[in-house]
């Protein structure tokens, strides 16, 4: 798979950001890993965390820790207008349009069961169809195979090309009126696909059809605005952005979230329970069961905060840079073999080699301090797809060097050396 | 953890590029499937049996140079041992793989199984060198089926 790329120039692009600045907000990154300096190049699986961030977990449960919504006292309220203003940072960050259309949950794989649970049981019904792609994470094909299996519903899988990209053509004929929930991910964690969901919540939404956007790629990499892209829901995790683990949230539009049940039912998000009557709490609470990640949720927004102060824009050109940079060099590579290659692409690369297993090749880097990901990422179909166990995985964030890609295509000469 | 040099022994790397007995059988006594799917690796092994003895085994799949190597090791160290004898070196490359990584490796009764001793120091990549091993014991038992290194719902 030659592109392009292959005819630029190798010289190390000047970039935008300043990274050496931008690395010693990192704490992590300062380490070495078998003698060698840390070489972090698995984003996509989480990124690092700014000190920030850190300090904002640290700074909770140190002078801020009491329980929220629910206390007369100074810690509560305390801790409650910090989570609360959090919430709204998030949305703003997102243009979501009020605190009440952002749900905080454990992340990007409970917002896709959220909306599986409780929009798809009230809402579909035999006859009707569910899309979604073969580029799909697991946690966007499971909870619509279980919302299927007790609806009666059906799934059906959008194609995609051998590039990596999403059958356009296919889709347009999989369009009808049965169509009920279009459910893609904007990002592939597997392939680095951009997918143009733009495009398809106008096409879906024409035929009636409602569009979740599973973000959970797209959020480190590119601006997202939920608002102008009239998506009905869109899913993200906090930990992929510079955030803590644990945290994520759904956007849904304010109108669908009202007329939806509740997801788990207990305290926090009833306003009165009785023996023979509750009453559910008003949004985002009604989706809210139980004290929730009050540090996670205050530690997101202290990420976002950071993102925002270095730029989303500016990162999206630097990590931009860094890909054009790695494929020129992983062009280079005897036996090399990049399994996707959309026209645009974000944040991943993944590739096999003639010579070693994806696994022999983490292995390898590891040794030389380099992290990547090997596997299947948790992308079973896409692996079918392509007749491929595994992949290698190099993913990046804004803290990333040309140097450091240079220090894991080295690398991977190794692999060819041990291997070969 | 140490150096990948303790990991990827010679003789591991060159069972990898040259896998031995790395073939189908034709009407086998016993045909099984060995699948890690945590890594997608996934062997097939062949064995022939006359009487109590193993007269002959091969394989074919797909996997990481140390399942790989692993299998091909095993095939080329089992071939004319009997059942029991199979079963001896199951224990002794199982409890290898699992010792602690300062303990002594049992050379002589391991013999050519030692040179996955460095696996030890790589927790995750244990299963990738026990899938043959777990396959074989499977067909001794008589288990004609496709085994997994996850159980279901593990």
């Amino acid at each position: 798979v030659k592109t392009e790329v292959l005819h630029k120039s190798i010289n190390k692009p000047h970039s935008i950001l300043d990274v050496e600045h931008i690395r010693r907000d990192f704490p992590i990154l300062d380490q070495k890993i078998h003698g060698k300096p840390l070489v972090y190049l698995d984003n996509a699986a989480t990124s690092q965390k700014p000190q920030r961030v850190i300090d904002a977990i640290t700074n909770y449960y140190s002078g801020q820790n009491a329980n929220i919504h629910r206390g007369v006292h100074h810690l509560s309220q305390l801790a409650t207008d910090l989570y609360e203003r959090s919430r709204l940072r998030i949305g703003a960050f997102f243009g979501a349009s009020c605190g009440k259309d952002i749900i905080f949950t454990r992340g990007t794989t409970e917002a896709v069961n959220l909306v599986a649970h409780s929009w798809g049981r009230p809402n579909l019904k035999p006859g009707d169809v569910v899309l979604i792609s073969h580029m799909e994470h697991h946690s966007n094909i499971v909870p619509w195979q279980m919302a299927c299996e007790a609806t009666g519903a059906t799934l059906k899988v959008i194609p995609i090309t051998d590039a990596g990209e999403l059958d356009m053509d296919a889709f347009d004929a999989m369009l009808d009126s049965r169509v009920k929930m279009v459910s893609v991910v904007h990002v592939s964690n597997a392939l680095g696909t951009v997918n143009p969901v733009a495009e398809f919540i106008q096409k879906a939404h024409a035929v009636g059809a409602k569009v979740l956007i599973d973000g959970a790629q797209s959020v480190p990499h590119i601006r997202v605005n939920v608002r102008e892209l009239d998506c009905d829901f869109y899913a993200c995790s906090a930990h992929k952005i510079y955030g803590p683990t644990g945290i994520g949230v759904l956007y849904g539009k304010e109108e669908l979230l009202e007329a939806m049940p509740p997801y788990q039912g207990g305290g926090d998000m009833i306003l009165s329970v009785s023996f023979e009557k509750t009453t559910y709490n008003n949004l985002p609470h009604k989706f809210e069961a139980g004290t929730p990640h009050i540090a996670g949720g205050i530690a997101f927004g202290a990420a976002i905060d950071y993102l925002d102060a270095v730029g989303i824009d500016a990162v999206a050109a630097h990590e931009h840079a860094l890909m054009d940079y790695a494929h020129a060099r992983l062009a280079d590579v005897k036996g090399l073999k990049l399994i996707g290659t959309a026209k645009e692409k974000a944040g991943a690369i993944s590739f096999v080699m003639d010579t070693a297993h994806p696994h022999d090749i983490g292995q390898i880097l590891d040794g030389e301090g380099v992290a990547i990901r090997a596997g299947h990422h948790c992308a079973q179909p896409v692996m079918q797809r392509y007749g491929i166990p595994a992949t290698a995985r190099i993913s990046f964030a804004m803290y990333n060097t040309c140097a450091e890609i240079d220090t894991a295509v080295e690398a991977l000469h190794r692999v060819n050396k041990v291997f070969g | 953890m140490t150096d990948n040099r303790s990991l990827y022994e010679q003789v591991i790397l060159d069972h990898n590029k040259h896998p031995r007995n790395f073939h189908a059988m034709d009407s086998p006594s016993a045909k099984i499937e060995g699948y890690n799917p945590l890594c997608g690796d996934q062997l097939t092994l062949f064995l022939k049996f006359d009487g109590d003895t193993i007269s002959d085994i091969s394989f074919q799949g797909v996997g990481c140079a140390i399942s790989k190597s692993a299998a091909s090791v095993m095939t080329e160290v089992l071939k004319g041992k009997t059942k029991e004898e199979a079963r001896v070196l199951f224990d002794k490359f199982h409890a290898m793989i699992t010792s602690d990584t300062d303990a002594p490796l049992d050379e002589v009764a391991l013999g050519k199984l030692r040179v996955f001793g460095g696996v030890r120091e790589f927790p995750v990549r244990i299963k990738c060198a026990t899938l043959s091993w777990h396959a074989l014991l499977s067909a001794l038992n008589g288990e004609g089926e496709k085994i997994s290194t996850e159980s279901p719902g593990e």
